[in-house]
């Protein structure tokens, strides 16, 4: 479980977040979601440790891991996927994901150069972690294709599974379903449930708010930096104030109605 | 006494001229988001234009510099329109790397055309300054007194621009905003034209200002370049007055150290400056400033 | 399978024509030039560990080169130290040296770090040429001895020479295979793609960087050692930027982030000057375009082009193969399913 307490970010004189409590439960999917400009991504910052909090703890399986580097955040579990990925674009799926089990290694590039029992053994259980996340994400078929050659969707799900790969407690996805189309939406939907209930803890940024509503196990919503509700789905597309930070009545009939489906 | 002083008049002629390759630099900056490694080779352009216009059509010294700044901008606005403007969604190390073509590029045009020898543009004005002499003690060639005045009147011509007119209020905004969030329905392309068109002249006019008082050779423009990356990362990327202050300091910085320290280890000042400010702060003196 | 057997097949071609070279021209002036070839194909070879797997353009890469030869100059010549003592020197040398300026630059974000390795490149220029005491100044190092011989091997023909400088560009090969195809090498690569991503993968960004920026700085010291020894006489201009950019020349026609690439850019660049003789002296107005021209219209080298549409044509083979089983799979249920029903 992941909590975060009193979390703070200044910018110069300027707030990006403002003291924002909530928890991440394990199995569960916690969504964080806002206008743009609300402070979202900075929040994942503030939590995986690329930005150093100016205020608040957060705790991570009742840690204080507050302002630790995020290699060091990712070796404790914390696993995160961003709203772009860079890819070796000229290499294939399976050849990319190599690199996310690497943090759970201990051959040393001595044992490389020198290609010792210990770096064979290490580049093995790599290659093998990554097809298991693969397969996993249900990429089993591209792990040989470039990543050049394959579509959008399939480089969302190669980005999971370089998280998964690294074996983590927790996952935050920014932006997971971020310019695919609405069929494949669902399928990313299910997978990031699939993901909760293997015992991952998820966090999710997200535009898409029908994706939000039937996904989301807790929403957390943020304004301004600051957090302006919490709750269900249910409850937190009916808070006024959600409505109102939302301009308005179209965030309040798709967000009801996806609640209710 | 006057030692001293003659010590900050050289350092003010040297830092004029930093000052006006580091301007061009910075906003340049602002387009390209990379350093541009080629402005050193247009200083140097700038120089033997001018060299060609008095020698071979035989202008004077003044209109050798108009001419040179036209040719310079012109080179400057080639490499943005053929070069850069092609690259601008590619990897940054791209561009680095075109702009260190081009600087080979430029060098290499001038050493087949003029040679690696050294060639000298004669000083305008001979002499020195007769009134500073009798009433302060102070040996000032009126080139020197050129170069100052020349960088003045360009800042205050600049800073002008820069603040009165849209184009130059963008070009501020580019240089100081790397994101260029605020810049809705800018002509980005006449935008960067002009500011390497600027940058193009400034250098040139640097390099005229200055050669009467050195040496034109093929990589005049080497140390220069590297002196104006120190001021800008002084005085912050994008940071007009960052780089005239900058180029002030370090022009008075080699003064002295050449007087004090040694001639020999002068050009290593400089550097020796950076590598210990960048150790210390690694965004450099102002971060905020340009970011 | 077939991939790997051609890149061994290629590598055992490669080695022979490296050895038969000698005995198919016609004089030692060639076995020279190819043999420089190769001492800046091992420098390119570390260049390219920084630029193409790691994604940092160091332009002080020639100023390491030139402190590996210079540290095997001065304690030759001046201090009489053995020639091979002298050359794993040169690579310590380069590499501490390393290791203090990539704490400090490499902090920096990309276009200050390219600045800063600048100054650094000019600062070490700066320092030879003025520092006349320890290195002799603009006069330079005269009479650097050969390498002494290893056991009954002699190295003072041009054609020993020759064969040392290529079992070592060949040594050099073999290690840089092992660095990059490493799990380290993928942290590399990580970091070029991406650093906010590497560091969420667990890889810590100073330490991985500095490791690759003193790796590098090791190859242009060793190649710099190996300079010392063949061409014998040291001057300043060995630490000129240029010589960094010619480098940067050489991957960048053979392929940013290939391992052959630098190998075969500077061959065939080091060849191509050479052959053009009467370009000799503007052989700048020949790579300044050719560098444009290759990160406008051929980011990926000649290597990284043709790597990129093999792995691609695999890729497809593999999938459809794959496609093809699952089909034939799909085929044999489907004609099971009726017997059932």
């Amino acid at each position: 479980m992941l909590e975060v307490s009193g979390l703070t970010k200044r910018f110069g004189g300027l707030a990006a977040v403002k003291d924002v409590s909530t928890s991440f439960e394990r199995g569960r999917i916690t969504a964080v979601i806002g206008p743009n400009g609300a402070g979202k991504t900075t929040f994942f910052n503030l939590v995986a440790g690329a930005y150093r909090p100016t205020e608040g703890i957060v705790r991570l399986d009742g840690e204080d891991v507050t302002g630790m580097r995020p290699d060091r955040m990712a070796m404790l579990g914390l696993a995160r996927s961003f709203q772009t990925t860079t890819l070796f674009e000229d290499e294939s799926v399976l050849d990319n994901l190599i690199v996310g089990h690497r943090l759970r290694t201990r051959s040393t590039l001595l044992d490389a150069i020198l290609n010792t029992a210990r770096a064979r053994a290490d580049n093995r259980e790599c290659r093998r972690k990554a097809e298991e996340a693969l397969s996993f994400v249900g990429l089993d078929h591209a792990a040989d294709r470039v990543v050049a050659d394959i579509s959008q969707e399939e480089k969302k799900r190669v980005a999971f599974a370089l998280a998964l790969a690294t074996e983590p407690r927790i996952v935050l996805l920014d932006e997971p379903a971020g310019g695919v189309n609405p069929e494949e939406t669902a399928g990313l939907a299910r997978l990031i449930r699939k993901m909760a209930e293997s015992g991952l803890t998820v966090g999710l940024i997200e535009h898409k708010m029908g994706m939000v509503m039937g996904l989301a196990d807790k929403v957390v919503v943020l304004d301004h930096g600051e957090k302006i509700a919490e709750g269900t789905p249910g409850e937190v597309s009916r808070d006024p104030k959600v409505i109102e930070a939302y301009l308005g009545a179209d965030f309040a009939l798709a967000g009801a109605g996806h609640a209710a489906m | 006494m006057s030692l001293f002083f003659q010590q900050v008049l050289n350092g003010l002629t040297l830092g004029s001229v930093y000052s006006l390759v580091a301007l061009g630099l910075t906003l340049v900056y602002g387009i390209l988001h990379i350093p541009n490694f080629s402005h050193g080779a247009l200083f140097m352009a700038g120089a033997y234009a001018a060299f060609f216009a008095s020698t071979a059509l035989g202008a004077n010294y003044w209109v050798a510099l108009v001419f040179a700044a036209v040719v310079t901008a012109g080179i400057a606005v080639l490499s943005e329109r053929l070069v850069f403007s092609r690259l601008r969604d590619k990897p940054p190390l791209h561009d680095m790397i075109a702009a260190i073509g081009l600087l080979l590029l430029i060098e290499a045009i001038a050493q087949a055309i003029w040679g690696a020898d050294f060639h000298r543009l004669r000083e305008p004005y001979p002499g020195i300054w007769q009134w500073l002499r009798i009433n302060a003690g102070l040996v000032m060639p009126i080139q020197r007194g050129i170069i100052i005045a020349g960088a003045v009147v360009l800042m205050i011509a600049l800073h002008l621009f820069l603040t009165r007119t849209t184009t130059g209020a963008t070009i501020i905004a580019m240089a100081q905003n790397r994101e260029g969030a605020s810049l809705v329905g800018i002509d980005l392309t006449r935008v960067s034209m002009i500011t390497f068109a600027i940058s193009g002249a400034l250098a040139a006019v640097a390099a005229v200002l200055f050669v009467p008082i050195s040496l034109i050779f093929p990589a005049m423009g080497n140390l220069v370049i590297l002196k104006a990356f120190v001021i800008i990362i002084l005085g912050g990327m994008g940071s007009v007055p960052g780089a005239i202050l900058g180029g002030m300091v370090i022009g008075l910085v080699e003064s002295f150290g050449a007087f004090y320290v040694s001639t020999d280890m002068k050009d290593v000042i400089a550097f020796a400056a950076l590598v210990l400010i960048l150790s210390l702060r690694p965004e450099g003196l102002f971060p905020g400033y340009a970011r | 399978m077939s991939g790997l057997l051609s890149r061994r097949t290629l590598a055992v071609a490669a080695i022979l024509a490296g050895l038969v070279y000698p005995f198919v021209v016609p004089n030692d002036y060639f076995v020279y030039v190819m043999a420089l070839a190769y001492i800046y194909a091992i420098a390119a070879l570390g260049l390219n560990l920084m630029l193409g797997y790691t994604g940092h353009l160091n332009l002080a890469h020639a100023a390491f080169m030139a402190i590996g030869a210079y540290t095997v100059g001065i304690l030759t010549v001046d201090y009489g130290v053995p020639y091979w003592i002298a050359f794993l020197l040169a690579g310590v040398n380069a590499a501490a040296l390393g290791f203090v300026a990539g704490i400090i630059s490499l902090r920096l974000k990309h276009h200050y770090f390219s600045i800063f390795t600048l100054c650094i490149g000019i600062i070490v220029w700066l320092v030879i040429e003025k520092w006349d005491g320890l290195t002799h100044g603009v006069v330079g190092i005269m009479g650097i001895p050969a390498p002494t011989g290893i056991g009954p091997i002699r190295f003072d023909t041009t054609l020993a020479q020759y064969y040392l400088i290529l079992a070592m560009l060949a040594l050099a090969l073999v290690v840089m295979d092992r660095i990059v195809h490493s799990l380290t090498g993928r942290a590399f690569m990580a970091i070029r793609n991406g650093e906010p991503l590497a560091e969420a993968l667990g890889v810590p960004l100073m330490r991985t960087k500095v490791l690759s920026f003193v790796i590098s700085v090791a190859y242009a010291g060793f190649a710099g050692a190996l300079y010392a020894g063949f061409v014998r006489f040291l001057g300043p201009s060995i630490a000129a930027e240029t010589n960094a950019f010619d480098m940067i020349a050489f991957i960048l026609v053979g392929g940013l982030g290939t391992l052959s690439g630098p190998v075969i850019g500077a061959i065939m660049l080091t060849w191509a000057t050479q052959s053009l003789q009467f370009l000799q002296d503007y052989r700048l107005l020949v790579f300044g375009p050719l560098l444009i021209l290759l990160v406008m219209f051929m980011p990926k080298g000649i290597i990284g082009t043709l790597k990129a549409r093999q792995a691609r044509e695999a890729g497809e083979r593999a999938s459809a193969a794959r496609r093809e089983q699952a089909e034939a799979d799909a085929s044999a249920d489907g004609r099971k399913a009726p017997a059932h029903a």
